[in-house]
């Protein structure tokens, strides 16, 4: 049977979302896109600068891809709205990525504002899908306020650090009627099949890609281990136990 | 005339449209997204805006991001 997620009244079959962050050159990553199976793209909305020759991102979005622009730089809810509208009102569609951040150290998100920004797009009808801290009680004021799914942080944006939130993602998942997708901080593909064995619903990747000494190839690794920790969730892992549990028969030894 | 392009002041001249500034900036309008005193204008309009005293507009460009 197909595994599909279903986000936004879109189905999925991938459930590694990728960045397009630090790549060097750009021109990379439609191979990026294609080698790892992602179908959501993230994006980033900022003011041209007039001195130097910038590419059009979108260029190197494949065009089967789902294309999500993210708040970055947003610091309250009322400048998330306006870069969302903006960019739906560009014809970028209607899926967005919530991101409000004041603290320039640890780029942690702030929950409070996340919600409010929540709260106005999905009334007006975006896919929101917020970047958040992972805190049960603000998780569940998002699915109040309207979320398609939650996104909380593994490890500050970049740090690829991996799943040190471990334990509150984990009860997210256990918590949260929608699909949980561990963002920012997953540096390696064993950490991102880590948070599918767990139950995530996705991962979202990109500097731990984009900055891999081979991105094409990276990437494609992450595409593997996210199919195989969700098959392995899928399957269901095995107990754990602290002493050890033959395999074998312990009957009908030679010595017997 | 003094306009605050992308959070800055600027002066232009007299008369210039949007289009005429995006022109005069050498900035390539295939690719951009412009917010004029917070409305988005669609690129058909830019060339029949005439910018004001104190206009604010935002251009912007889709970057990659994560």
């Amino acid at each position: 049977m197909e595994d599909v997620l279903r986000i936004g009244g879109q189905e999925l079959t991938s459930r590694l979302f990728l960045g397009t962050g630090k790549f060097s050159p750009n021109s990379l990553i439609p191979e990026a896109v294609r080698s790892s199976g992602a179908q959501v793209i993230t994006v980033a909305l900022r003011r041209v600068d007039q001195g130097s020759e910038e590419e059009n991102i979108a260029s190197f979005v494949p065009g089967d891809c789902i294309m999500m622009p993210n708040t970055s730089g947003a610091r309250n809810a009322g400048e998330a709205v306006r870069i969302a509208r903006l960019a739906r009102a560009a014809g970028y569609g209607n899926w967005v990525k919530i991101e409000v951040i004041t603290d320039n150290r640890y780029l942690l998100p702030d929950n409070f504002e996340t919600i409010k920004a929540t709260e106005i797009l999905a009334a007006e009808g975006f896919v929101v899908l917020p970047y958040m801290s992972p805190d049960l009680v603000a998780a569940k004021k998002l699915v109040e306020a309207g979320a398609a799914a939650v996104m909380p942080l593994g490890a500050p944006i970049g740090s690829n650090r991996g799943l040190k939130t471990r334990e509150l993602v984990r009860i997210l998942i256990e918590e949260i009627q929608l699909p949980v997708i561990v963002d920012a901080g997953i540096g390696r593909p064993s950490e991102a099949s880590e948070a599918m064995e767990m139950g995530a619903a996705a991962v979202l990747v990109n500097t731990a890609v984009a900055t891999a000494g081979d991105p094409v190839a990276m990437a494609r690794a992450f595409g593997l281990a996210v199919e195989a920790g969700r098959t392995a969730y899928l399957a269901g892992l095995g107990a754990t136990r602290q002493y050890a549990s033959a395999s074998s028969p312990l009957t009908g030894f030679l010595s017997d | 005339m003094k306009i605050i392009l992308n959070g800055k002041e600027d002066i232009l001249p007299e008369g210039i449209t949007v289009a005429g500034l995006i022109s005069l900036k050498k900035i390539n309008p295939d690719t951009i997204i412009v917010e004029y005193n917070y409305e988005l204008v669609k690129s058909e309009l830019w060339p029949d805006i005439f910018l004001k005293e104190n206009d604010r507009l935002e251009i912007l460009r889709l970057v990659g991001g994560g």
